[in-house]
């Protein structure tokens, strides 16, 4: 499942063909290589030339195209880097990005589990309906329930605190992590579950000592899913951050588009910074990336 | 780095090391308590103390407030009288929200349309090349990308500038060398929609194109090298053969595909803010929100959980069925 790897071998039989032959089919492959480098250039030179802009003055933005700078004179500078960085709020903004994404991240995931052991390994009346519900739920859209979950947070004296956002990420996170790690936990050998049981283990060991460990790559491929999903949210934190102190960077960013009007080209810098972590973690975990983005659509 | 609040620091800190003690300490001493119990109250209880935090906050965030969200749509904006169907009324009848629906709509049909046939068609093509594995890290980039910075990136692409003056945005500066005049996709109505849409299409096919690609894997080479034996060329290969093998798991992305676009906001809200007649229904709902239109937006939030019912019913029957292969 993962981006880079080939299971199937190449069909057709390549040692009777003689070069000549090789050399046509070759041409004749010629327009399937073109359309998947067209394919390609649009999904990578977009964010390619935001990041070369990034790296350039703004006058220089006004005067020419990104495409300019890759011919000398170059003109490299980090000054939209340190004019972004500059702007009130913006360096904190991204530590309160950090502040709201892993904790909100520890608490679903630490409740996620215990609850998908409940479903995967105990019998209980309603459980299949429960379960139902939270498939149900894991489809319906979050502004279905922002009203009242903003006037909940009011009513606790919660409101426009960053508790309020880990509480409310952990919440509209949970019926699809439940879903996934129940299915997963739920997988597991039930042999060992048994023996345990007959070992004298109870059910806070099983799951501790057991259940956990087996479904670490579940977990960790989740927990870089979810991670990142908060990280790039911005909804859930504009509806109950709004304009306090604590907005995470998507959302000054954000407001910061949405005010400049003219000026905004030196958005490119906060937009790099913003999507650097994602793609460092895309690059270097593409497996567990991979797998936690699709682990949801598709069973086994 | 001025500006940055220790209290939050520490809160956060403590979060994360005391949420999940807690809930170990639940664990333990709970499971302490309830091993006392009778055996048959054990069997009742324990089950439900484990899913309880899950089950509670699912109720908190999820079904209360989606109860709730239907009973404040048929109250006033400040939440304080009953005033019927009136948020209805508004809602399919005010201009602007009609926009937004038809604007939802576009996006259910293109956006769901193209990033599939899009995933599929690459996912296809790729195939059948050696440079495979790299080709897929291209197409799959934009998935990690915040919609927050995909706007950014889109907005430098689209960018426009008064006729006669140098185009910096990309799609301009090649409208310029075909010699035709620029186009101001984001503002011009015949181009903005289908332009937020393709950048919607843009960081999904990625998505689309790897699910896609992973079963296509599992199509077994001899089925088509009987095709081929058979006489068949590629393309009725891929119509007569590949599609309908496919066809399970490109109905499964596309569910997700039209949650997706029923809930698109970032994009919108970063790119035009619903000026110009893209709104959608959710930047609809948020405005109303930020306008303290209580009941507006709730019936908005209620008219998109009525879309998504039948997507609803179609996951919770798919669901069921794997049981019963279980």
């Amino acid at each position: 499942m993962s981006v880079g790897t080939t299971t199937r071998e190449a069909v057709r039989p390549r040692s009777a063909v003689s070069v000549i032959d090789r050399f046509g089919a070759g041409l004749q492959r010629l327009p399937l290589h073109i359309v998947i480098i067209i394919f390609c250039a649009i999904w990578v030179v977009p964010t390619v030339g935001m990041i070369i802009n990034s790296f350039r003055s703004v006058s220089d933005m006004g005067v020419a195209g990104w495409w300019t700078t890759l011919f000398p004179p170059h003109g490299f500078t980090f000054a939209s880097y340190q004019q972004v960085l500059a702007i009130e709020g913006v360096a904190p903004s991204i530590v309160s990005s950090v502040l709201i994404t892993i904790p909100a991240t520890v608490i679903q995931l630490t409740i996620a589990t215990m609850g998908a052991y409940a479903f995967a390994w105990m019998k209980f009346p309603g459980k299949n309906l429960f379960f139902i519900v939270i498939v149900g739920l894991m489809v319906v859209p979050i502004q279905m329930t922002l009203i009242p979950v903003l006037q909940f947070f009011k009513l606790v004296h919660l409101n426009a605190t960053i508790i309020a956002v880990w509480l409310a990420h952990s919440g509209y996170g949970l019926p699809f992590e439940v879903f996934l790690l129940r299915n997963y936990l739920g997988g597991l050998p039930r042999e060992v579950f048994e023996s345990a049981e007959v070992d004298g283990a109870g059910h806070s060991v099983r799951f501790l000592r057991i259940a956990v460990p087996m479904t670490l790559p579940a977990i960790a491929s989740l927990t870089i899913f979810v991670f990142l999903g908060i990280w790039n949210d911005l909804l859930v934190a504009l509806t109950f951050l709004g304009t306090s102190q604590y907005r995470p960077f998507t959302v000054v960013i954000t407001g910061l588009v949405t005010s400049f009007g003219g000026g905004w080209q030196f958005l490119t810098a906060a937009a790099v910074l913003q999507m650097a972590l994602p793609l460092a973690v895309f690059i270097a975990l593409q497996r567990y990336f991979v797998r936690g983005v699709t682990a949801g659509s598709v069973k086994g | 780095m001025a500006g940055i609040d220790v209290g939050q620091i520490i809160t956060a800190l403590i979060a994360i090391i005391a949420v999940p003690l807690a809930l170990l300490g639940y664990i333990i001493l709970g499971e302490q308590i309830i091993e006392r119990l009778s055996d048959s109250l054990q069997g009742w209880i324990r089950p439900y103390f484990w899913a309880l935090p899950a089950i509670g906050f699912a109720t908190i965030f999820m079904v209360y407030p989606l109860l709730r969200t239907v009973v404040v749509s048929f109250r006033n904006n400040d939440d304080t009288d009953w005033i019927g169907f009136s948020n209805y009324k508004y809602f399919f009848t005010f201009p602007d929200t009609l926009t937004s629906l038809r604007n939802s709509l576009l996006w259910l049909v293109f956006y769901t349309f193209f990033a599939v046939f899009l995933g599929l068609v690459i996912a296809i093509l790729v195939d059948r090349v050696r440079y495979e594995s790299l080709a897929k890290i291209a197409i799959f980039l934009p998935v990690p990308i915040s919609a927050v910075a995909a706007s950014i990136i889109w907005k430098f692409m689209f960018d426009y500038q008064p006729p006669g003056t140098v185009q910096t945005g990309t799609l301009n500066a090649l409208l310029g060398v075909a010699g035709r005049d620029p186009v101001a996709w984001l503002i011009n109505a015949t181009t903005n929609n289908a332009a937020l849409i393709f950048v919607g299409v843009w960081t999904a096919t990625g998505f689309c194109m790897v699910i896609i690609s992973a079963s296509l894997k599992a199509i077994s080479s001899e089925v088509l090298e009987a095709a081929r034996i058979d006489g068949a060329n590629e393309f009725q290969i891929v119509r007569l053969v590949i599609t309908p093998l496919l066809w399970p798991t490109i109905t499964v992305v596309g569910t997700t595909m039209l949650i997706n676009a029923l809930k698109t906001f970032d994009i919108v809200y970063v790119m035009t803010n619903g000026a110009y007649g893209t709104d959608v229904i959710a930047t609809q709902m948020f405005s109303q929100l930020q306008h303290n239109h209580l009941g507006r937006a709730a019936a908005v939030g209620v008219v998109l959980f009525i879309a998504v019912v039948p997507l609803l019913v179609i996951n919770i029957r798919r669901f069921q069925q794997q049981e019963e292969q279980r």
